[in-house]
């Protein structure tokens, strides 16, 4: 059990920039999810916490201890890798208990730890198989009871799922949620799919080109992304982004996106947006917050007609696609009241879950 | 409009005939078959000749019989060559030497390619081209300045290395450690680097890497490379020909023609057998490690 801190760590690739100054505090027991797009540096941040690469500068600590010139069997972590990495000379048995061996543990607790290991993963029976003869989802267990038997400080998962077909892929990631709350050691996991970012982490830390964009809770970073990069990235469909202008209306403002398209800011959020008149931003707006209009339009929302460009039924919602000056925007609403491709549809936007992007910093306003 | 298009689909479905498929494949098989036997005749005669023969005796061999068969056979040739002494030296010697050469060359290989394959260090990469280049160059070009160097330690130290038969276990390893080292070095990069790394989070440090990793993992590879190196050793002709000269320091191949051909008379039948009995270890040993050759030990160890 025990936090892990980076301060300001910087890796650099034979002069190519990969990890350009990171901060985090991960307390204890705490389940954080590095994602981002591949090459945005969060791999490699995870490796220098397992001390499989060198960080070319910063400090890196788990629980008190510095670790950058420890090397990874001292630093009492256990990794789960991609593509299992399961030495395939040895038996499940084997596999897993390898760590303890090296450590000499009596034989005894050696084979009480697997056990053990073994009935948390389900997998009591394969203990005498070899790697080959398992499918990929008995070897992604297997990889993690062999973190599991070291009971070390930190999990360290790097990509687990990617090679799991989508089923089981959704199956696995709701057994690491419950095997991290029977273990509850502090775990870094390392994910492209923000979907998995978002329904295993207690905190969820966005990285792009090499840097942190945003650290927080799953409701945080989906709810009040900090730039437009996170905005983008959480969420699917994604947001949609609209390039805008701020016109005064009076007390009120309006957000003009188009010549045929304007949304009235809503009051309460007037005040904050009143510096930026003139200038051009970027409206951002969840396909969820553009809705079928039925009936009397809510307070801070707005009403609009739009012609349908595609409509994608999904069961449980339909998708409908129109086009803003060349940009597509996607609404998400009733199956029942979706109009067809080609002809126009009420919809309604609730502005009040609208986001301000300044398009220079890219940050949300 | 659809239905038509059904039936006519249906229709050509129909027609298609199923037998091709395994038509084509007794096709291929039949040309496998031909190719393949034309190879056995082709590689299996010498060795079958060697063996007629050796179940002659000297007369029936000059005799003006048909040479593929054996009217009354014999096996005075191979009892005349177990019970010469001469024959048992060549063979210890044989042993002995290849043994050794196997030894060494695996040790000083399995480590090199370790290091060359997986622990970066500057100019690692320029000294395993270095190794396979060096295996490049042409036995027959190396005994010679070999020759000289050995000649020259003797001046400066008196250690007479030439005409023992030990000296081919110095001499051996300058053919097969470079091989066998690139070999390995191939052998070791095609193991996945997750898999070092999660043994080195699991404790493990490099010898243990190696022993407990690296070498049962790639145990197919250290098998191709002991046979090359056992062949290389066994059969060499050329170096023991050119260090060795007394009756009783010579390896097999060079023994059995330097005793069996006494001037223009060439003793065939017992050419034959020692020949056929020199080919024997060999065979056997291949024989014996092949299941490892076939046992795919490495699948499984990522996803495939």
């Amino acid at each position: 059990m025990a936090q892990v801190a980076l301060r300001n760590i910087v890796k650099t690739f034979d002069r190519t920039p990969a990890v350009q100054g990171i901060d985090l505090d991960i307390s204890d027991r705490e389940f954080i999810v590095l994602v981002g797009p591949s090459g945005c540096g969060k791999s490699t941040t995870l490796r220098m916490i397992a001390g499989l690469e060198e960080a070319t500068s910063g400090e890196i600590y788990i629980g008190d201890q510095l670790v950058n010139d420890v090397p990874p069997k001292d630093r009492d972590i256990a990794m789960v890798f991609q593509n299992y990495a399961l030495y395939p000379h040895m038996t499940v048995f084997e596999n897993m208990s390898f760590g303890l061996r090296l450590k000499r543990f009596p034989k005894p607790e050696i084979r009480e730890r697997v056990q053990a290991a073994a009935r948390i993963l389900d997998i009591t029976d394969l203990l005498d198989r070899r790697p080959k003869q398992l499918s990929g989802g008995q070897r992604q267990r297997v990889a993690m009871g062999r973190a599991i038997v070291r009971n070390p400080k930190v999990f360290l998962f790097d990509e687990p799922l990617s090679n799991l077909d989508a089923k089981l892929r959704v199956q696995m990631r709701t057994e690491i949620k419950k095997i991290h709350q029977k273990v509850t050691t502090t775990t870094v996991y390392v994910t492209h799919d923000q979907v998995e970012a978002m329904t295993l982490a207690d905190r969820v830390v966005i990285m792009n080109a090499g840097r942190i964009d945003q650290i927080g809770t799953p409701h945080e970073v989906y709810h009040t992304p900090k730039t437009q990069f996170v905005a983008a990235f959480i969420g699917s469909p994604t947001m949609n982004m609209l390039p805008c202008r701020l016109v005064e209306n009076g007390s009120g403002l309006t957000i003009r996106l188009s010549d045929w398209l304007s949304f009235p800011m809503p009051p309460s959020l007037a005040d904050r947006f009143r510096t930026r008149v003139g200038t051009e931003l970027t409206f951002g707006l969840r396909p969820e917050h553009i809705i079928e209009g039925r009936g009397e339009v809510p307070p801070g929302a707005a009403a609009f007609e739009a012609r349908l460009d595609v409509v994608e039924p999904m069961g449980m919602e339909t998708m409908v696609y129109f086009i803003v000056d060349g940009v597509e925007v996607c609404g998400r609403v009733n199956p029942a009241a979706a109009g067809r491709a080609g002809e126009a549809m009420r919809l309604v936007a609730d502005l009040n879950q609208m986001h301000l992007i300044d398009p220079r910093t890219e940050l949300v306003i | 409009m659809t239905t038509t298009t059904a039936e006519a689909t249906a229709g050509q479905l129909g027609r298609v005939r199923y037998g091709s498929i395994s038509r084509g494949r007794r096709r291929a098989l039949f040309w496998s078959y031909f190719f393949l036997i034309l190879f056995v005749i082709f590689f299996l005669t010498p060795p079958v000749y060697m063996f007629i023969t050796s179940l002659k005796s000297s007369a029936e061999i000059s005799a003006a019989t048909n040479p593929w068969w054996v009217y009354h056979p014999t096996l005075s040739n191979y009892i005349d060559l177990l019970t010469q002494n001469q024959f048992l030296i060549f063979f210890r010697n044989s042993a002995i030497v290849s043994i050794c050469v196997v030894s060494i060359t695996m040790v000083v290989s399995i480590f090199a390619a370790f290091a060359l394959a997986r622990m970066r260090f500057w100019g690692s990469a320029t000294l395993a081209t270095g190794v396979f280049l060096t295996y490049l160059i042409p036995e027959s070009l190396l005994f010679i300045p070999l020759f000289k160097t050995f000649a020259y330690i003797h001046d400066k130290t008196g250690i007479e290395l030439i005409n023992h038969w030990w000296v081919l276990i110095i001499l051996y390893p300058t053919l097969t450690v470079p091989f066998a080292t690139w070999l390995m070095i191939g052998y070791f990069s095609s193991i996945p680097k997750e898999l070092d790394e999660a043994a080195l989070i699991d404790g493990a440090g490099y010898i243990q890497m190696l022993t407990r990793i690296f070498i049962p993992v790639a145990i197919p590879g250290i098998i191709a490379a002991m046979i090359f190196t056992f062949t290389v050793s066994w059969a060499n002709f050329l170096y023991p020909l050119a260090f060795t000269t007394s009756a009783d320091q010579l390896v097999l191949p060079v023994g059995i023609v330097t005793t069996l051909i006494r001037g223009d008379v060439y003793a065939w039948g017992q050419i034959m057998t020692g020949a056929l009995l020199g080919a024997a270890p060999p065979l056997i040993i291949y024989a014996f490690l092949m299941d490892y050759y076939i046992s795919g030990l490495t699948a499984g160890a990522t996803k495939g």
